[in-house]
């Protein structure tokens, strides 16, 4: 009751200085380059965010429990459904998993086809981001550069497996014979099409070119300097901490490359450079794709020259049962760190697979690396890091 | 002639002349940004090469349903898109097509005075627009077309300010003939001021690398995102339209108008400018597809630590060099 009157005199005086009141953006779920379905809560002051609430799962399936009620072969076919832009990279850690609960060896011209596909894959999936990050800063021209070649990549993989995006190539034991070769030509040289080396020699000397060609258009660019050095800093330190693996976790000077730690494909026939930046930021991250498409190229044309002959699957049983037990397998994707923890009580089922992504771990950094940018920094920001809803919410 | 029936037909000429330029320079961009990015582009509209595209999109954008958002501004946001119309066919007003006074709509002796200011209200149109559509997006956008017009008229107009200088007169069609009575364009000396206009005419014109009120991958597209048909069309056409204008402007200024070395006849006069504009326009789409674009705060700073001070710095040699010479 005994308000002093000049009190409110003295905070009217106050709310004289020029207020900007907040405003609340909603990035997505439906927004143009959001590479689906993010949802970006953002409050903004003007055009400068104060922060940012990643909203993920409108793109849940349920792929942990599908799992669980699929036979192991079945599982394969929804694995490459994750990430869709790379979906043959996904396979391999699951089927090197079940392959090492088995105690199945698969034989070495098995594991270099999957290792080209897996590389093929690779390209697919950076050449895809070539192309839609210079659209968010608003190039679109890279766009047709970067689809056309990644068109011929594609169409190689879907040469040898009969898919473009879903291979589902890979066996317990090995690889499917080729579309066409019939069941019974298995151990004979039809497993790869006719003509596949050629066509590979020339597709990846045009991926070389026209890695080249979007250096001189895009990468060399003022403007895109501009927008993107010190744009997005990510320290090794906060990398780290949230997981972030893959090209985004080497931009920040960190070589941490599973092709080069673990041994589930024939990596060490290899000399390949893993490229590392040194401020981890939107340009390094992006520069980082560049030199990875050139060194998944080198390696392939590598590999079809020293692809060993001999059959393409193990000896397994028609029906696959995995022992019991339980293995966690990862492997280096074109988006990062893919784990599968398979968890096997016997049978032609898992018991449990746990999926781990690399976008998820990718996209849970961006509320820091948000905070305080523009909102033109936000789209360059969030596109750096290459995610794929799908990979993010599975 | 009878002044008024001199005028009417001069309108109506000039009606039909935005729409028309607005087609071609659409049509060239979506052909050359095609040709730019491995692609054919419009083939099957009009028989050969696509010619029909534009028109066939533009009957489509008749037929579609005139949505006003609920939580719109009814009155701004259905004047927005022909304030930016107005503006555009404001300026074809004192572009000079050749020698005699048919050629031109009005000699105004404040010709270029008169075509900088006039197309600054299309600015306005597009702030109305954001304001009014009741959308984040498009409040930004329009906003940023907002900081953009201020920033950048002023290298427009400073960058012009050499060549009248140089001219000694305001009038577009003066301009051409000092051009001419000196036997060499403005842009030889005017290099610098030839560079200001066309970077800061970029900017006003909402062109890559400066599109940010646009920007569809931040802002979906900006004061657009809420305009569907007709209005769209009205905002599609000036789009157009403005470039051929801020192209025919520059040609006048500094590549002799519609004068060239030899030619006398009356009737090439047309041709030439066209000829010229069009050359520049080609450069405003070569840059759309190639240049990524800036970010907001850059743009400004580009405008006012480097495009200022240069076109201060160039007004002043010419001054100096006008007086010496």
């Amino acid at each position: 009751m005994n308000v002093d009157p000049m009190m409110h005199l003295a905070d009217a005086a106050i709310s004289l200085e020029l207020e900007t009141p907040e405003m609340t953006l909603n990035v997505g779920p439906q927004h143009p380059s959001t590479h689906g379905v993010l949802r970006l809560k953002a409050r903004i002051d003007g055009e400068r965010i104060i922060d940012v609430d990643p909203v993920i799962g409108y793109m849940h399936r349920g792929y942990e429990k599908l799992a669980e009620v699929r036979t192991y072969p079945q599982i394969i076919a929804l694995l490459n459904r994750i990430d869709w832009v790379s979906g043959y990279a996904n396979e391999i850690p699951f089927v090197v998993g079940a392959e090492r609960l088995m105690e199945v060896e698969p034989p070495p011209r098995a594991q270099y086809i999957r290792l080209i596909l897996t590389e093929m894959a690779r390209i697919a999936s950076h050449f895809l981001f070539m192309a839609s990050y210079p659209m968010e800063l608003g190039a679109a021209s890279p766009f047709f550069f970067a689809f056309r070649e990644r068109e011929r990549v594609l169409d190689l993989i879907e040469s040898v497996t009969g898919g473009r995006f879903h291979p589902n190539f890979n066996r317990v034991g090995g690889v499917k014979p080729a579309a066409g070769a019939g069941s019974t030509t298995k151990t004979v040289i039809q497993d790869l099409p006719a003509g596949f080396y050629a066509e590979t020699r020339i597709a990846m000397d045009k991926v070389l070119a026209v890695c080249d060609e979007l250096d001189d258009l895009i990468v060399g660019n003022e403007i895109l300097h501009a927008r993107t050095k010190g744009v997005g800093v990510m320290t090794a330190e906060l990398a780290a901490s949230y997981g972030v693996s893959g090209p985004n976790l080497r931009a920040s000077g960190v070589e941490f490359d599973l092709r080069r730690t673990e041994d589930y494909l024939p990596y060490e026939d290899f000399d390949f450079w893993v490229p590392t930046g040194e401020n981890g930021d939107c340009y390094d991250r992006y520069v980082m794709r560049v030199h990875e498409i050139r060194e998944s190229a080198k390696m392939i044309l590598a590999a079809i020259d020293g692809i060993p002959s001999g059959p393409i699957i193990a000896k397994v049983p028609k029906v696959i049962k995995l022992p019991k037990g339980e293995i966690y397998m990862r492997a280096e994707s074109p988006k990062g760190e893919v784990g599968y923890y398979l968890v096997s009580e016997g049978g032609t089922g898992p018991y449990r697979l746990v999926v781990r992504t690399a976008s998820f771990s990718n996209v849970s950094v961006l509320p820091v690396l948000l905070e305080g940018v523009l909102v033109p920094d936000l789209v360059a920001i969030f596109g750096s890091f290459d995610f794929v809803l799908g990979d993010v919410d599975r | 002639m009878n002044f008024y029936l001199e005028l009417a037909i001069k309108m109506v000429v000039i009606f039909a002349m935005v729409p028309v330029t607005a087609l071609v320079t659409g049509y060239a961009e979506l052909k050359l940004s095609s040709h730019m990015q491995s692609r054919i582009g419009p083939y099957y509209a009009g028989v050969r090469w696509g010619w029909a595209q534009l028109i066939a999109d533009g009957v489509k954008f008749l037929q579609k349903e005139d949505i006003i958002p609920d939580n719109a501004d009814r009155p701004v946001f259905s004047l927005a898109p022909v304030m930016v119309m107005i503006s555009t066919v404001a300026v074809f007003m004192v572009i000079p097509f050749g020698s005699s006074g048919y050629a031109i709509g009005r000699n105004v002796d404040m010709g270029i005075f008169y075509a900088m200011a006039i197309s600054s209200v299309g600015t306005l149109g597009v702030l109305m627009a954001g304001w009014s559509s009741g959308n984040k997006y498009s409040l930004i956008g329009g906003l940023r077309a907002g900081g953009q017009l201020i920033a950048y008229e002023l290298p427009l107009v400073l960058g012009v300010v050499g060549v009248i200088i140089q001219a000694g007169t305001l009038s577009m069609q003066g301009i051409v003939e000092a051009q001419i009575a000196q036997g060499w364009p403005f842009a030889f000396t005017q290099f610098v001021g030839l560079f200001l206009f066309l970077i800061a005419a970029l900017a006003e014109m909402n062109r890559t690398p400066f599109d940010m009120p646009i920007a569809e991958s931040e802002l979906v597209t900006g004061f657009l995102t809420e305009y569907s048909g007709f209005r769209f069309l009205f905002f599609f056409l000036a789009e157009y339209a403005n470039i051929f204008a801020y192209s025919a402007i520059a040609a006048t200024l500094f590549l002799g108008g519609w004068g060239f070395w030899g030619v006398s006849a009356a009737w090439a006069g047309p041709f030439i400018l066209v000829a010229k504009t069009f050359a520049l326009s080609f450069v405003v789409i070569w840059f759309r597809w190639t240049f990524p674009r800036f970010r907001e705060d850059q743009l400004q700073s580009l405008a006012w630590r480097w495009l200022v001070p240069l076109a201060l710095a160039n007004i002043a040699v010419t001054a100096i060099l006008k007086v010496v010479i």
